[in-house]
């Protein structure tokens, strides 16, 4: 809608003309509104993708939905800052176990902004365990996993396992007494299992007790296996939300159009 | 839920949705405040608490505690509940396992159609159940002593005594946490059961001066306290001769 002004007191001569009658002359603004549209349609002739945009953004969602649904687009929000600050942070870090500590020294103490982009992927982690642990919760007790959102009930139990799994895995990165003998302590608890544990800690540990690959192996889980994995599983994730709908309220009951419940005459 | 359950909710459900508003740019509208203010949290947080990094690691000490990040202080704190040998794979796996495999079947365990949760009591109250649980645990391993400490009850003797008899008993107990003794014995429900014998009843089976002796003179691996300073040794000593 145009915003419509009332007109300032100025003599007849001084006021703006009405455009005369014809074609318009095109401004420098049409020019670039032209330029984008041919863009966008430059990439949607080559890849059809406006059609899943559109299904995407413009399905609708019921109504009733609060912000006790903001929370999965959140904790997926805290996993993108993860991802941010992680690439910063990978850009130093050496995980060799002669280095890391030295590196993770340099990120705390020298780099520009070092302590803050590590304070935000240390404390972001926490949040999104939280926002992972809410958003579990809403769907729990609004009874949001039944029928016919059972699959994504269980994807998003691996995405939780999964969160948990990186919390594990990156708590040795620093390589501080903490992060060293916290997982030597996780490891061993893995390797009491049953039939998988020792095989597990063979896999964790890349040999069988702590050594010089140790750390690599750990960082490589870190950054590239589980990340990947969740970043999949998310996908996956989405896709079934925007297909299937976002639940509304369980006490929330349609109400029928009160003309459809006419008798016909 | 039976065939026409099914039907019955997905025809509510694309009456609710009919109704209902396009995702953009409502939904979004929404989402992206949340957004906002969970970068300005981790933002904060951030500023506020810092990143800190502890000593280098080394595995060559005996004496550091780990301690997880705080959102596995509840297993940690399963496993320092559960106190039998036998007992200690069903807190490190068994406990956590079954409630992991429960939450994957929980769909296909509950499949009534009804989801108000004040009509759920079974799924409602367990899922608070949980919940305080593990807000339980995570409070009790927060708030955990660390292995240096010794957590016993004080002798009603000592308690009536007072003043300076209790202070040495307490300074006593502080001295024996601190000084490595639970890594080989146990002092009540604290330390591990040998290679040492256990100190629960030493006063017993120990006068005084033979507790005196054996600090000073140990048979090994038992290392000598003789160059402790002469006031902590005393009040070890006399720490160790009210076990009883």
């Amino acid at each position: 809608m145009k915003l419509k002004l009332p007109a300032p007191p100025l003599p007849d001569s001084l006021k703006p003309q009405p455009r005369p009658p014809g074609e318009k002359r095109p401004g420098a603004l049409d020019g670039a509104k032209e330029a984008g549209i041919s863009a966008v349609d430059w990439v949607d002739e080559r890849t059809s993708l406006s059609g899943a945009a559109r299904w995407m953004m413009f399905r609708k969602v019921p109504k009733g939905t609060n912000w006790f649904y903001t929370l999965g687009s959140a904790a997926m929000f805290a996993f993108l800052n993860q991802a941010v600050t992680g690439v910063f942070l990978a850009m130093y870090y050496d995980p060799s176990p002669t280095n890391a500590y030295e590196s993770a020294r340099y990120i705390t103490n020298e780099a520009f902004l070092g302590e803050f982009v590590r304070g935000m992927h240390k404390w972001g982690s926490s949040v999104m365990v939280i926002l992972v642990f809410l958003h579990m919760g809403r769907t729990f007790f609004f009874g949001a996993y039944k029928y016919p959102r059972e699959l994504n009930w269980v994807i998003g139990g691996v995405l939780l396992v999964l969160t948990m799994l990186m919390s594990f895995t990156g708590y040795l990165l620093p390589f501080d007494q903490r992060s060293y003998w916290a997982t030597i302590v996780g490891v061993n608890i893995n390797g009491t299992g049953p039939l998988v544990g020792p095989y597990l800690n063979d896999f964790l540990l890349a040999g069988p007790e702590f050594s010089a690959t140790t750390l690599s192996r750990f960082y490589a889980i870190h950054m590239l296996l589980v990340p990947g994995l969740i970043a999949a599983m998310i996908g996956a994730h989405l896709y079934l939300v925007a297909k299937l709908g976002t639940t509304a309220p369980p006490w929330l009951k349609a109400e029928s159009d009160p003309e459809l419940r006419k008798e016909p005459k | 839920m039976n065939r026409q359950e099914k039907e019955a909710y997905l025809r509510e459900y694309a009456q609710l949705k009919a109704q209902g508003k396009p995702f953009f740019p409502y939904a979004v509208a929404k989402d992206s405040i949340m957004a906002v203010v969970v970068m300005a949290v981790i933002i904060t947080l951030s500023i506020v608490l810092g990143a800190e990094l502890g000593p280098k690691a080394d595995p060559t000490t005996t004496t550091y505690v780990p301690r997880p990040e705080w959102y596995f202080y509840f297993l940690f704190e399963l496993l320092r509940i559960i106190k039998p040998d036998y007992l200690v794979p069903l807190a490190t796996l068994g406990i956590p396992t079954v409630c992991l495999i429960i939450l994957f079947l929980l769909p296909f365990i509950d499949r009534g159609p009804e989801r108000r949760p004040e009509r759920r009591p079974i799924a409602t109250a367990t899922g608070i159940f949980v919940i305080c649980a593990m807000a339980y645990l995570t409070y009790l391993g927060a708030n955990a002593g660390s292995p240096t400490q010794i957590e016993i009850e004080t002798p009603a003797a000592v308690q009536q005594a007072g003043g300076k008899t209790l202070a040495q008993y307490n300074a006593g107990k502080a001295v024996v946490a601190q000084s490595g003794c639970l890594a080989c014995h146990k002092i009540g429900e604290n330390g591990n059961d040998g290679p040492g014998p256990p100190l629960t009843d030493i006063a017993n089976r120990l006068p005084e001066q033979a507790i005196a002796r054996t600090l000073i003179n140990p048979t090994a691996p038992m290392p000598s306290f003789k160059d402790l300073p002469q006031d902590k040794f005393n009040n070890m000593v006399a720490f160790l001769s009210t076990l009883k």
